[in-house]
């Protein structure tokens, strides 16, 4: 028999038994932050590709939804944050080696960007939409004419963004469900995969439905590779790896990861993507609203687990 | 100069008078702890062990919740005493999923709060209130760099181990075996 227990008493809320400080909120920053990535991510790459007539959707209106995503993610994180009054100090320094702080600094930036990005557009969404003050028209003009650096620049941050997500988990030694590298990459996938359900879901034209949808249909099985990649990398690993692992190969996360996420979330939809290829008539809001789902849910499950996940000793 | 405690997990009693004494010095509020005993039974009787480990913050040469905070709160100062400023801290959180030992906390006024080997008592040549109040002595403090102190002389001839030393964090609380 192998028993530790806290003679002195111990029972931190949040902390004992197991570590839960994270709650919603996070998870739905990080969510919110892939989604984003995704989306400004294509709408970016068809912008250098030279496709906005055949790309409307991707290009023009679903980056509408980008500035919105941001600011709720951000204010969810600020949700989280328990000392709130200090929050400022998040930019008052720049710390490299705190993926929080660099992560922190990314979003400032991309958030600017993605309501210019969105501004350029509004008067294509809004017929008869007047800036009415003179500067701004200068300004929109330079953009327009340099749509192509800030297309590099949107997807570049995009990347950083979307590999952010994955590296604020993977960066923890101490969990070891998050501490694999695989996660920074399986986050972006997962963002992209969901940036494109909704620009799928959105989007009115045969044509950019069915490019949008080989892509996604790409992601997901990457997406599939990578999550069997870490898998066979927590197994092979150490003690406490093949804890974290058994917590999905059997334990109380089980069910919900491999039926909602892997199924629900990424073969099913897969398959439906691939049937409406093929010619079948699959209404489309079913693969993407499953791809969303599946998506929300994994970052629920994977910050949760996680904090369960620890040293032995 | 460089911070570190011995423990000294086979005089320990268990009887919590450096988890109450911690808690009066520092303030801690109801429910919260800075250090704690955790009590490791192995085996069934009548091969049965048993040890008692006075366990805080292990003050890492290595720290991973240093390392972490986006804003500096955590950090380490002379001595190699891990500390957190209040009002640097946004209680985002980061320090504590970091820290392996789950030595970290979050005051209930928001900031992240830990054990501080009583920085404040240091400085005034005082030794921490945990080590001052035990019973048994079986927790020595001092300066490691230095083969006189407390600290050193306990460790000098006796077997000690580290927890989780395969976290990487270099903790500098050692405990005598
Ligand atoms: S024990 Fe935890 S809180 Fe203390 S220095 Fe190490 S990692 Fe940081
Ligand atoms: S909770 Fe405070 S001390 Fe901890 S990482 Fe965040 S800002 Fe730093």
């Amino acid at each position: 028999m192998k028993e530790e227990l806290f003679i002195s008493g111990r029972d931190i809320p949040n902390i004992d038994p197991f570590l839960n400080i994270w709650h919603w909120e996070i998870p739905v920053y990080l969510y919110l932050g892939g989604l984003s990535a995704g989306i400004m991510f294509f709408a970016g790459l068809f912008t250098i590709l030279d496709k906005e007539k055949e790309m409307e959707t991707t290009v023009k209106w679903a980056p509408f939804l980008v500035p919105v995503a941001l600011v709720l993610g951000l204010f969810a994180l600020f949700l989280d944050l328990k000392h709130q009054l200090f929050f400022w100090r998040l930019y008052t320094t720049i710390r490299i080696e705190s993926p929080m702080s660099w992560g922190a600094w990314t979003l400032m930036f991309i958030t600017p960007l993605s309501m210019v990005w969105a501004a350029v557009y509004i008067k294509e969404l809004i017929p008869g939409w007047n800036w009415k003050i003179n500067i701004v028209d200068q300004f929109e003009e330079f953009v327009k004419k340099n749509m192509k650096p800030l297309a590099w620049a949107m997807m570049g941050l995009a990347i950083v963004l979307g590999v952010y997500t994955g590296i604020l988990l993977s960066a923890f030694n101490a969990r070891p469900l998050w501490n694999t590298s695989i996660l920074g990459p399986l986050f972006l996938v997962s963002g992209l995969s969901t940036g494109l359900a909704a620009i799928i879901w959105m989007s009115k034209s045969h044509f950019e439905r069915k490019v949008l949808t080989k892509i996604d249909i790409a992601l997901i099985c990457v997406e599939l590779f990578l999550i069997i990649h870490l898998f066979m990398g927590f197994l092979a690993g150490s003690a406490v790896s093949i804890e974290a692992a058994e917590l999905f190969l059997g334990g109380p996360f089980t069910t919900t990861f491999w039926g909602g996420v892997v199924i629900l979330g990424l073969i099913i939809p897969a398959i439906l993507e691939t049937l409406e290829l093929a010619g079948y008539k699959v209404p489309v809001w079913i693969p993407s609203f499953l791809v969303l789902l599946g998506g929300l849910l994994f970052r629920f499950i994977m910050v949760e687990a996680g904090q369960i996940t620890r040293f032995l000793y | 100069m460089r911070y570190g405690m011995a423990i000294d997990t086979a005089k320990c009693v268990g009887c919590s008078d450096c988890v109450v004494a911690c808690q009066t010095e520092n303030n801690v509020p109801i429910g919260y702890c800075r250090d704690w005993i955790v009590e490791n039974v192995n085996g069934s009787y009548p091969n049965v062990e048993i040890e008692l480990r006075s366990e805080r913050c292990n003050h890492c040469e290595n720290s991973p919740c240093v390392r972490c905070c986006p804003t500096g709160a955590s950090h380490i100062i002379d001595g190699g005493i891990v500390m957190v400023t209040h009002n640097e801290c946004i209680g985002c959180g980061a320090c504590i999923q970091s820290c392996p030992y789950d030595a970290r906390y979050s005051h209930p006024d928001g900031y992240v709060d830990k054990c501080t080997f009583c920085h404040h008592r240091l400085e005034k040549g005082q030794n921490t209130a945990c080590v001052e109040v035990c019973p048994t002595r079986c927790l020595h403090f001092g300066d490691l760099d230095d083969p006189y102190s407390d600290v050193s002389k306990a460790l000098k001839n006796r077997t000690w181990k580290v927890l989780a030393p395969e976290a990487g964090t270099k903790p500098q609380l050692f405990f005598l075996t």
